[in-house]
């Protein structure tokens, strides 16, 4: 039987997450897996916003900003567990991507990119001044998460890498399989219409901002719950991770690995995590390299890294 | 009375600074439709190559157009080895690659000079003028001063001269204007050049007031980025108002709103301009052809 | 029979330019009219301004009694409108397949929770979409690409595609822009027969096209316009002998319509 395409991409995820701790030389490794998967996981969201509705963002990480909080302010304020707190960050983003999602869906391009861009930086403001509440730019602590503990009554003994690896990996996984149930359906055939010629997509019944709006919604709770877990296993949260830079960081790992398909995408969430892990030895050009490869891929890769590479690979020259 | 005379004459220091910004994304954007993100490191670059080639010990005014004409050349290699070969490449990519060379110039500067913020002497002296119960430095004279020189220059510039009129054209119908024998790859590398030399500039006149450091070039993008866009982008006018208006809102924000809000203020306005009029307050509309 | 579509003292401006003036014309069910005129007649733009595409500065659109005038094109579609383009307008990374079932939105569409989640009623509901879509590509001889993503086809093969996509909607009115426009002979006559059919289904087609005889061989009726202006209406035969439409169309279009083949 010929394997679909979503089938081939879970069963290559799954694969790297479970296969590759047996090549880590050190219990480092695992910490970096998982912020990986975490990058992973607000980058699924992107290609859901801009890979499949062709919509841009640079401020997805006001959402990542708002599930990062959620889990450090919810459980001290209100006793809520860190796990509901996840779900209320979620629900926040989502609430406030709905209510702000159609008056700037409307606009297109560098416009679009602004309105965004303006969104969560906005957000990062009012986590950098609201002192008394964030801790303003030192940040503050976040509760444990507690499901280590639990696996452990229940005879499962994890190391907090393992732990949060496996568990970032498993949450990457749902949500690519979320993505790309979305691809093949009704919803993400009507997105990626819109994409290729808005008019196009209206004349055939497609609500084209209420489709935005969705796409828009639903990758907001993808950086929220990115921004969660990444809160979580750092047990501290800064107002970086809604700032500018990590909007940006979001939109590169999406279109550097190719922003077209889900496990490109999480590709270039894994180079451009590594990268710096790999560049630590030459701290100083670290940024240098950085800006480089972004610049590089865009001009040499148009389509994005997986993508081109799989086509030299196949030497299927189009 | 005096106090909003104060915070006036802050917004419109401020705000020059983020006028020069816009005017350069406007240039850009007219002869190529790319909005450069690192249309801030020029800013950067102007205040501290002046710093560096003023403490090496050349006087400040030579150190000033060394600094103004090497980010020129910047420019112009920016847009060779970057903007031209990604021509036709998607929105998305374009912003990548400009936030890319951003990071960039901002990590060469880091070693080529280094992570200290800096500064150099005012032109004029820092005594403050009195003006009706407030002061002024007499740099921000010469920001503001700068800032309209350079707009009337450029309005001279593309209304007077036949190479403006031609990056006019460019800008209007980049075919019609090939058509008619516009050189318009060379079109793009003066404006690129053109632009690099004003954000320096920008740098060389804000750098007494605001001081300099290698990080400083993105908040200068984003703000510059906001005024272009709040004026319509494109628009030279719209960049000069739009810069100034960013400028004082952000002045008027600190003194009766919020210090710490000042940044958001101008992204509520852009956002609120946005919502309500979303080509800007001079932009034109488009309707799609289908 | 009552009116479908009536179309009632339609105008628009652009820039102070008078786009469309004043056109008037009525459409029946399973009745083809055909819109010609010169190249910038204003051809186009009335499409657009039917389909919501453009808001109209004039006049109204009726569509079975209710007025329709400037509603959105996605609420015109639920109300059985659709249409092709003349520059086409396909989604060219998906394939030939999936730009036939996006004509199908209105039916396969769902809560999007339950796609996200795959759940079998989406998947079914994409399913069946896929089946009538598949049967649709059949019906314009493009079964064989199906698969194939839709910018890599020809341009006779995207104007047969866009027409199963709007022929998807399973519309009461169908709007047709040029639907031979770029097509060989043979295909030209396969696109005559497939309108044919389709008006004989009882769906009002409205038609602009160049190629006149494939115009005056189908259509019941005919709209003729000059810079933005109804010149004639009438029959085949009535219109063609229609000394003021010789004067503004035939006379420069014959010429031309040799040229097409």
């Amino acid at each position: 039987m010929k394997m679909t395409p979503k089938t081939a991409t879970l069963l290559v995820l799954a694969a790297l997450i479970a296969l590759t701790p047996f090549f880590f030389p050190s219990g480092y490794y695992y910490r970096v897996g998982a912020l990986l998967f975490v990058n992973g996981i607000a980058v699924t969201g992107m290609v859901i916003l801009t890979g499949y509705a062709g919509q841009i963002s640079l401020g997805h990480a006001g959402f990542a900003g708002i599930g990062a909080y959620a889990c450090a302010l919810a459980p001290v304020h209100w006793g809520l567990h860190p796990a509901l707190a996840v779900i209320l960050g979620a629900a926040i983003s989502a609430i406030l991507a709905f209510l702000v999602g159609r008056p700037i869906l409307r606009l297109k391009g560098y416009y679009l990119g602004v309105a965004t861009l303006g969104l969560g930086i906005l957000v990062a403001m009012v986590l950098n001044n609201e002192r008394q509440l964030t801790g303003g730019p030192d940040g503050m602590a976040v509760p444990e998460l507690g499901l280590r503990a639990l696996l452990k009554g229940w005879g499962l003994t994890l190391s907090n890498g393992e732990f949060w690896y496996f568990f970032c990996g498993l949450v990457l996984l749902v949500g690519a399989w979320l993505a790309l149930n979305l691809y093949a359906s009704p919803t993400g055939r009507a997105l990626r219409a819109l994409h290729g010629s808005e008019v196009a997509a209206r004349t055939v019944g497609i609500d084209v901002a209420r489709l935005k709006l969705q796409a828009f919604v639903i990758s907001a709770v993808y950086a929220s719950v990115s921004g969660s877990l990444l809160a979580l296993q750092n047990k501290f949260v800064t107002p970086d991770v809604a700032g500018f830079m990590h909007s940006i960081e979001m939109v590169t790992m999406a279109v550097l690995g190719g922003v077209g398909s889900v496990l490109g995408a999480i590709f270039g969430a894994g180079i451009l995590t590594l990268l710096p892990q790999v560049l630590t030895v030459f701290a100083e050009y670290e940024q240098m390299v950085l800006g480089l490869v972004m610049v590089l891929v865009m001009i040499f890769l148009r389509e994005g890294l997986l993508p081109s590479v799989l086509r030299k690979f196949r030497g299927k020259d189009e | 009375m005096s106090e909003l005379l104060q915070f006036l004459f802050s917004g419109v220091t401020i705000g020059a600074v983020y006028a020069l910004v816009a005017l350069g994304f406007t240039i850009i954007y007219n002869a190529s439709d790319v909005v450069n993100f690192a249309q801030g490191e020029f800013v950067m670059l102007g205040g501290m190559i002046t710093w560096f080639a003023h403490a090496a010990g050349l006087p400040l005014p030579l150190a000033a157009l060394i600094a103004i004409a090497a980010t020129a050349c910047l420019g112009v290699a920016m847009n060779k080895l970057m903007i031209e070969p990604a021509r036709g490449a998607p929105v998305v990519s374009l912003i990548i690659i400009t936030i890319g060379a951003s990071i960039f110039i901002e990590g060469a500067a880091q070693l080529v000079f280094d992570k200290q913020i800096h500064s150099f002497p005012a032109f004029s002296g820092d005594a403050p003028i009195r003006v009706g119960g407030a002061t002024i430095l007499p740099q921000s004279l010469w920001v503001t001063g700068g800032a309209i020189a350079v707009f009337v220059g450029l309005w001279l510039f593309f209304t007077r001269t036949l190479l403006g009129r031609a990056v006019l054209a460019t800008s209007n119908n980049r075919l019609a204007a090939q058509l008619v024998g516009i050189n318009t790859t060379f079109v793009m590398t003066l404006s690129f050049a053109l632009s690099a030399a004003i954000g320096a500039l920008a740098g060389v006149l804000a750098t007494p007031i605001t001081l300099t450091s290698y990080g400083v070039g993105i908040g200068f993008a984003l703000k510059g980025f906001a005024g272009a866009m709040l004026g319509g982008m494109g628009n030279p006018k719209g960049a000069l108002v739009g810069g100034f208006a960013i400028g004082m809102i952000e002045a008027l924000t600190a003194g009766y709103l919020s210090s710490q809000y000042k940044d958001a203020a101008a992204f509520v306005v852009i956002l609120a301009v946005l919502f309500f009029l979303p080509q800007g307050l001079f932009g034109r509309t488009s309707t799609d052809r289908v | 029979m009552s009116d479908l579509l009536s179309i009632e003292g339609l105008g628009i401006t652009f820039g102070g330019l008078k786009a469309v003036h004043d056109v008037s014309f009525r459409v029946r069910p399973g009745e083809i009219v055909s819109v010609i005129g010169p190249n910038g007649a204003g051809k186009t733009t009335l499409f657009n301004m039917i389909s919501g595409v453009y808001r109209p500065g004039a006049g109204r659109v009726v569509l079975e009694g209710d007025d329709v005038t400037g509603m959105e094109p996605h609420l015109l579609a639920r109300r059985g409108m659709s249409r092709t383009f003349q520059n086409l307008q396909i989604f060219p990374s998906m394939t030939a397949l999936e730009n036939a079932v996006t004509g199908y939105h209105l039916q396969e569409r769902g809560p999007v929770l339950a796609d996200l989640l795959g759940l079998p009623g989406a998947r079914a509901r994409a399913r069946r979409a896929e089946e009538g879509a598949r049967a649709l590509l059949a019906r314009v001889g493009l079964e064989r690409a199906a698969e194939r993503a839709a910018g890599n086809l020809s341009y006779g093969s995207l104007k047969r595609l866009e027409i199963a996509r709007a022929l998807a909607l399973e519309p009461k009115v169908l709007l047709l822009d040029e639907p031979a426009a770029g097509c060989n002979a043979v295909e030209t006559e396969e696109i005559d027969h497939l309108i044919a059919e389709v008006a004989a289904s009882g769906v009002a087609i409205l038609l602009v096209e160049h190629d006149m005889k494939m115009v005056m061989r189908i259509s019941n009726h005919i709209v003729v316009l000059d810079h933005g202006e109804k010149i004639a209406e009438g029959d085949p035969a009535t219109v063609s002998r229609n000394p003021a439409v010789i004067a503004a169309y035939l006379g420069v279009e014959e010429g031309q319509d040799h040229a097409h083949g």
